[in-house]
């Protein structure tokens, strides 16, 4: 599929928004102005980007615990999560729920999601709801590897499967489960020929290329749109950082060094970077421009992340039941 | 007034909501063409159809998990699990996910969503298909949980349930399903969080759960007759707690017996008792008894589970103790 030059230049924007956002916020983790735990998908940004660039603002996401990506690439704010990131008032979910729980309802994002494989099955039914109206809306399932081994997996998408859910699967494949590598963790060489037993598609994709996903991602999204059921895509990628931001040698105790300098020259956002470039769909300069407004806007977002309030102690109560 | 069984009653209010609002659907195992284990949707598949009532694989993460996303979507998914001793496969789904959404996302959105749930022991179902331990749900934050006894009662809080937005677990018990009692033709709602006295008396107040509240009135009526005057209090809702009702039961009788099927360990009874002694010491005159099942799995072999399921006799042993 030929993908036109507005597309890109777009992707590599959304690419460079999350690469930016990420590595701002683990300065500010490490720093001590974020407190709690948070899981950063540096290195990962196509298979998002590549993904949304599809969907419209009523369709909708679930994530993982690894979601930041996700969720900007849906078209979060960086001042939203930047707050929420903070604990503060302000934040997408008043900063009750932090890094693992974001959401913003209004633009379809349905959270992220603390528990490994949790968001799977309801994703499963999101995408039977909208089949259920009669609504082509699109329910995209965001996950890992590590995912692609719980129950929940097997049974969300079975489910999906037999309803002909409105639903993509989407396997960020970043190699590791915290810790522990593929081949303690699963058999297979794709994770994608799970796909057979629920009698779907299933396709497995360079996770690296935003082009290659974006095309994947253009009929999978199409299939579920029309009500022809959910697609499994996995997208073969690598997390740059350890599990967590703050992780002891930051991804180093499991895995050597070469293995990851050898994913890092596979650089998703310098690989659109240098194709746009060689096009000359962009210019040095134009990159370098994209970068500083994203940078003056992260600035901001910081700024009113530090003047938010924390919740009033009185919040603790709020919203554990609908009144 | 007609009597139906509690089996009809609900059947009445599920086919009344699935009617009066087309969001509602219902999915569970074997609950289309049998009719559910216990005849609950008995006849709705040939009203309404395989798209609202649909039998699903025996996969409870997805079933309460699509469930929860369906919500999400915008439905009002009524949901049975065939047994209560099925859900340990899907707590995740039910602690971690939908009782915590709306807290977790700031209020942003609502997982209006019933799981009817049959709980408790009979007719030698031994240990993984006899349990009362609904306790576990009542501990976690988020989910209402009501245990109606009566026909009446069972009618009036599902349609309180189906149209709340709020997480419900709504539970049934075996050994009541088949037992008749009044019940109006026309719709009404029980409010959450309200007890019924359902014998007044002076001298014992008794509060029970379910087949415990039946077993309550037989032996008010037979105590009656030996002078023995006794209250029987039914909470209905175990989450909402009526405090009121049950304090103001304890002011006039000051002894209180507390029966729930499930184990008494941690358990119900315990945290009604544990209420009243706390915050009604000064009314009590006797230390208050708590009947519960054993601290053990439930029996197969028809003796041993007779004598494991609490009834009658605990209560009589309970009361002719406390006065």
């Amino acid at each position: 599929m030929a993908i036109s030059k507005e597309i890109k230049v777009k992707m590599l924007k959304e690419m460079l928004k999350i690469r930016l956002f990420e590595e701002k916020i683990q300065d500010l983790y490490r720093a001590g102005h974020i407190p709690g735990s948070m899981h950063l998908s540096t290195g990962q940004e196509a298979v998002p980007v590549g993904f949304c660039a599809h969907l419209k603002k009523e369709d909708y996401i679930l994530s993982s615990h690894r979601g930041h990506g996700h969720v900007l690439a849906k078209g979060g704010e960086y001042k939203y999560m930047m707050a929420e990131l903070y604990g503060r008032s302000t934040g997408y979910c008043k900063g009750i729920g932090g890094s693992m729980h974001f959401a913003n309802i209004e633009i379809g994002i349905l959270g992220t999601n603390g528990i490994v494989g949790g968001g799977i099955p309801l994703a499963a039914g999101v995408g039977f709801a909208s089949k259920y109206l009669g609504e082509d809306k699109v329910t995209l399932s965001f996950f890992g590897d590590g995912a692609a081994n719980t129950g929940a997996f097997h049974e969300g998408i079975n489910f999906a499967a037999v309803r002909k859910s409105n639903v993509v699967f989407v396997i960020e494949n970043n190699q590791y489960a915290i810790s522990v590598p593929r081949s303690l963790s699963d058999c297979v060489e794709d994770l994608s020929i799970r796909a057979k037993s629920y009698n779907i598609p299933g396709v497995t994709v360079d996770g690296n290329d935003v082009c290659a996903v974006y095309d994947v991602a253009a009929g999978a999204i199409a299939r579920a749109r029309k009500g022809n059921g959910p697609t499994l895509v996995e997208c073969k990628t690598y997390r740059w950082h350890g599990h967590h931001a703050g992780e002891p040698k930051d991804g180093l105790l499991y895995r050597s060094q070469k293995e990851m300098d050898d994913w890092r020259e596979k650089d998703p956002v310098r690989r659109l970077k240098e194709l746009l470039i060689g096009e000359k769909s962009i210019t040095d300069k134009d990159f370098e421009n994209m970068q500083k407004e994203l940078e003056a806007e992260l600035v901001e977002a910081i700024k009113f992340a530090e003047i938010s309030p924390f919740p009033p102690v009185s919040a603790l109560y709020d919203n554990v039941y609908v009144k | 007034m007609r009597e139906i069984t509690y089996r009809e009653a609900l059947n009445e209010s599920l086919r009344y909501n699935l009617k009066n609002d087309k969001r509602v659907f219902c999915w569970g195992e074997d609950i289309g063409i049998l009719g559910g284990a216990f005849g609950v949707t008995a006849g709705l598949y040939n009203e309404f159809g395989p798209d609202r009532i649909i039998d699903t694989p025996i996969s409870e993460i997805a079933i309460v998990g699509a469930g929860v996303g369906a919500a999400l979507g915008g439905l009002k998914p009524v949901i049975e699990i065939m047994y209560i001793d099925f859900t340990p496969g899907c707590m995740d789904m039910i602690i971690n996910q939908m009782s915590k959404i709306h807290y977790m996302f700031g209020g942003q959105c609502k997982v209006p969503i019933v799981l009817r749930i049959v709980s408790g022991a009979s007719g030698a179902n031994a240990a993984q298909h006899s349990q009362s331990f609904y306790s576990f749900f009542v501990h976690t934050p988020g989910l209402i949980v009501v245990a109606p006894t009566t026909p009446y009662d069972a009618k009036g809080l599902l349609n309180t349930a189906i149209q709340d937005d709020n997480p419900i677990i709504f539970v049934e018990n075996k050994r009541i399903v088949n037992i008749k009692g009044e019940v109006p033709e026309e719709y009404y709602k029980i409010p959450f969080g309200k007890a019924d006295v359902k014998k007044e008396g002076n001298d014992v107040t008794i509060v029970a759960t379910q087949a415990l509240v039946y077993d309550a009135l037989k032996l008010a009526a037979e105590m009656e007759k030996e002078g023995v005057s006794i209250e029987v209090v039914d909470p209905r809702s175990l989450k909402p707690l009526d405090k009121e009702t049950i304090f103001n039961s304890v002011k006039k009788t000051g002894k209180l017996v507390v029966a729930d099927e499930g184990w008494l360990y941690c358990g119900m009874a315990s945290e009604i008792a544990a209420t009243v002694a706390e915050e009604m010491f000064d009314y009590l005159d006797a230390p208050i008894i708590r009947i519960g099942s054993p601290d053990a799995p439930c029996p197969f072999s028809p003796p041993l589970e007779n004598a494991y399921i609490p009834g009658i006799n605990q209560l009589r042993d309970a009361v002719k103790k406390i006065i």
